[in-house]
C-alpha cells in the first residue's frame, strides 16, 4: 500500500474510529470501572474494588431468566414466522409489486414505538382477544402480562426488522442453482431443503442477530406488554440507575448482558456460517 | 455388431415431434421435429435467439412445448418436470452448489434416489465420476477453490454420474478461453465416447459443433434448417444461410433471383496469370487483389472482378511456392472448379 492511499485510509477511518472511541468504548470502561466500585450513600458510585456486584447478580436472576429465554425464542419464532413472508415477496411476488409489498411490511416500523404497543395493550388486554374468547366460552384468559405477551410483541415488532436480510438471500438466490437441482432429481420441496435453505441461513443469521440483540436489550416491550410482571435486563436496569440508584450494581448487570450477547453471538455465528458454507458473511 | 442389431439399438433417445414453444407473441421454438439417437453426439448450431436453447430447455423440462410432443427413450414425456426426467444437463455457467463441496455436487443426483446409496457405494461412486474427468482427490474442495476448466469438469461429473439417457450441454464451453476450450472439445469428444452415453450440444459456435460432433442441426428463427454430418453441412448446405453459418463462402447472384452461387473460398484457385492456374476450371477471372491477411497456413485475400464484385480467397501455403505471395494492388487470375459452385435457396 503506498503512503498516500494509507493516509486516506486512515482519512475515512477516522470519524468511526472517534465515533467509536467516544461513544462507544470510553462510555464502556466507565460502566466497566464503575461495576467494581460500590453504591455511595445517597446512590450513585463510590469508588472501590471488589467482585460484590458480580457476585450479587442472582439477585436478578428472574431479569435474567426471562430474558435469556424470551429472547432466543421471541427471535427463532420471529425467524420462523418471517421467512415465509420473505420467500413469497422474493419467490412469488411478481417483481412489479414486489417493491410495494417490501414498504407494506416496513411500514409499521415507521409509526411510533410506543404507539403501536399502546395498541397491543389494547389488543391483548381484557377488553381486546379475552372477551371474544370469552364469548366462545373461553372464561378468564389471561394474555397481557404474560409471556405470550411478550412473545407476540417481539414477533409484530421485530418482524420488518427479521424479513429484509431473508429476503435479500433469496432474492439473489441463483435461479439456476435450482434449475441444477431439478435436473438432478430432486422435488421441489427437496430442492428448497438442500439448496434455498442453506443457501439462505446467512440471511437468516443477520435478521436473528439484529432482532436478537435488540431483544436482548429491549426494555419498552416488556414494560408495556409485560406489564412489569414479565420483566427483562432491560428493566432491571432501569430499576437499578433511575430507581433505587444502585449504579455500580446496574453497572455489574449491564456488563453481564454484555458478555452474555457476545459469547452467545460467538457461537450462533459460528454455527450458522460453519452449516452455509459461505466464505464471508455481513455480520450486520 | 450386424445391422439388425443396430437398427434395434437406434432407437431415438429423444424426438421432439411437431415441438413449439410460444412466450406470448414471441415463437420460439417452431414446429421442430428432431430424433437424437441413442449413442450420437448431436449439436444444435444457430445464433443467439434461435431458439436452440428453449428447444433444450423443454428436453431437460425447464419449460414445456405450447404444443407438439417431447419423447425421452419412446417414452412421452411431455409435461413431465424436470426432476422426473431421465437427462442430466451442464449449465452454461456451471450452477455447481457454492455450499456443498465438489463430493456434495456431484454425489447430489444419487442422493436424491430413493432408497438412498449408501456412504459408501456414494463415495465410490463419485471417485469414478471424478476420475472419468479427471480431477482424482478433488472431493472435499469448494467450488470456488476451482479453476474455470475444473469446474466445468466437476458439472460434467455431476450430470454423468446418473448415467442420463441424453447429457444436454448448455453452451458448456462459452465460459472458458480459447486455449482451454481447445482441450475440452477435445475431452469431451473422447469422454462421450468412453461413457457411450449420448450428447446434446448446444451452441453458437460454427467451429465447436463442427468439430465435436457426429450429426449437427442448424437452427434459425426457431426452425431447423438443415441436419446432418459437419461435412455434409459444408459440402451440401440445403441454403444461403447454412453456407454462411457453417463456414465462410462468396456468394454471387444466382441464375434465379432466388437463388445464389455459393463458392468455399479454399475452393478457389489464385494465381499470378491465367496460364499458372490449374486445368479443368470452367471460370476464369482476372481480379486485383484489395486486402491481404496472413493466417499462418493460409493466406486470405479480398480480390475483386470487375463484373462479379468483391470475394475471398484462401490460399494454401502450399501453392504460394509456385505462385508467389500477392501484394496489394496486384493484378492475378483466379477460378474454380464446376463442382466448387452451389447453386442455393436465397435464405
Amino acid at each position: 500500500m503506498t503512503r498516500r492511499s494509507s493516509a486516506v485510509t486512515a482519512l475515512l477511518l477516522t470519524p468511526a474510529g472517534v465515533f467509536f472511541f467516544f461513544l462507544l468504548i470510553l462510555p464502556l470502561a466507565v460502566v466497566v470501572v464503575y461495576s467494581f466500585g460500590e453504591r455511595a450513600e445517597a446512590g450513585g458510585y463510590a469508588p472501590g474494588f471488589n467482585f460484590g456486584n458480580y457476585l450479587n447478580l442472582p439477585a436478578r436472576g428472574k431479569a435474567f431468566f426471562n430474558t435469556l429465554t424470551l429472547a432466543p425464542l421471541g427471535t427463532a419464532v420471529t425467524a420462523l414466522f418471517a421467512y415465509p413472508m420473505a420467500y413469497f415477496l422474493a419467490v412469488k411476488v411478481s417483481p412489479k409489486y414486489r417493491v410495494a409489498m417490501l414498504v407494506l411490511v416496513m411500514a409499521p416500523f415507521w409509526t411510533s414505538q410506543l404507539l403501536r404497543y399502546y395498541a397491543w395493550m389494547m389488543i391483548l388486554g381484557s377488553k381486546g382477544i379475552p372477551s371474544w374468547l370469552a364469548w366462545l366460552g373461553f372464561n378468564d384468559i389471561q394474555i397481557i402480562n404474560t409471556p405470550w405477551a411478550v412473545l407476540i410483541g417481539a414477533i409484530y415488532g421485530f418482524m420488518p426488522l427479521m424479513v429484509p436480510p431473508i429476503y435479500v438471500s433469496l432474492e439473489k438466490l441463483d435461479k439456476r442453482l435450482l434449475e441444477a437441482s431439478a435436473d438432478l432429481g430432486a422435488s421441489p420441496w427437496a430442492s428448497f431443503v438442500q439448496v434455498t435453505l442453506p443457501l439462505s441461513l446467512p440471511g437468516v443469521a443477520t435478521g436473528s442477530m439484529l432482532v436478537f440483540i435488540l431483544l436482548m436489550g429491549d426494555y419498552i416491550l416488556p414494560q408495556f406488554l409485560g406489564g412489569g410482571k414479565v420483566f427483562f435486563i432491560g428493566n432491571a436496569l432501569v430499576d437499578l440507575f433511575l430507581q433505587s440508584r444502585n449504579w455500580p450494581f446496574g453497572a455489574a448487570v449491564a456488563m453481564a448482558l454484555v458478555a452474555i450477547m457476545f459469547v452467545t453471538i460467538f457461537f450462533y455465528m459460528r454455527f450458522v456460517l460453519g452449516k452455509s458454507g459461505t466464505r464471508r458473511v455481513a455480520l450486520v | 455388431m450386424s445391422l439388425a442389431e443396430n437398427v434395434t439399438l437406434r432407437q431415438p433417445v429423444v424426438e421432439f415431434r411437431n415441438v413449439t414453444k410460444r412466450f406470448g407473441e414471441v415463437v420460439a421454438v417452431d414446429r421442430n421435429s428432431l430424433s437424437v439417437e441413442s449413442g450420437e453426439f448431436l449439436s444444435i448450431l444457430g445464433p443467439s435467439g434461435c431458439g436452440k436453447t428453449t428447444a433444450l430447455r423443454m428436453m431437460a423440462g425447464f419449460d414445456q412445448p405450447t404444443s407438439g410432443k417431447v419423447y425421452i427413450r419412446g417414452e412421452d414425456v411431455t409435461g413431465v418436470p424436470a426432476f422426473k426426467r431421465p437427462v442430466n444437463m451442464v449449465f452454461q455457467h456451471y450452477a455447481l452448489f457454492p455450499h456443498l463441496s465438489v463430493a456434495g455436487n456431484v454425489s447430489y443426483g444419487l442422493r436424491q434416489r430413493r432408497p438412498k446409496p449408501s456412504p459408501a457405494e456414494l463415495q465410490k461412486a463419485v471417485g469414478e465420476a471424478l476420475a472419468m474427468v479427471r480431477l482424482e482427490g478433488y472431493e472435499n474442495r469448494r467450488s470456488y477453490e476451482l479453476s474455470g476448466g475444473q469446474q466445468q469438469r466437476v458439472a460434467l461429473a455431476r450430470a454423468l454420474i446418473n448415467r442420463p439417457a441424453v447429457l444436454l450441454l448448455d453452451e458448456p464451453l462459452a465460459a472458458l478461453d480459447r486455449k482451454l476450450r481447445r482441450e475440452m472439445q477435445i475431452e469431451l469428444q473422447n469422454l462421450q465416447r468412453d461413457v457411450g452415453i449420448t450428447f446434446l450440444l448446444v451452441t453458437h459456435d460454427q467451429e465447436e459443433a463442427l468439430s465435436m460432433s457426429g450429426r449437427v442441426c442448424v437452427m434459425r428463427d426457431g426452425r431447423i434448417v438443415q441436419t446432418g454430418s459437419p461435412r455434409e453441412l459444408y459440402d451440401r448446405p440445403v441454403n444461403r444461410y447454412v453456407a454462411d453459418f457453417v463456414g465462410k463462402s462468396n456468394f454471387f447472384a444466382g441464375p434465379r433471383p432466388d437463388t445464389v452461387v455459393s463458392i468455399r473460398p479454399e475452393l478457389v484457385e489464385i494465381a499470378a496469370n491465367e496460364t499458372a492456374l490449374p486445368t479443368g476450371l470452367v471460370v476464369t477471372l482476372s481480379v486485383k487483389v484489395l486486402n491481404r491477411i496472413f493466417l499462418g497456413e493460409h493466406t486470405e485475400y479480398r480480390v475483386a472482378h470487375e463484373k462479379m464484385g468483391e470475394f475471398m480467397v484462401l490460399s494454401p501455403r502450399k501453392s504460394e511456392r509456385g505462385s508467389g505471395i500477392f501484394e496489394i494492388g496486384d493484378t492475378a487470375a483466379a477460378g474454380w472448379r464446376p463442382e466448387a459452385a452451389l447453386v442455393l435457396a436465397a435464405n
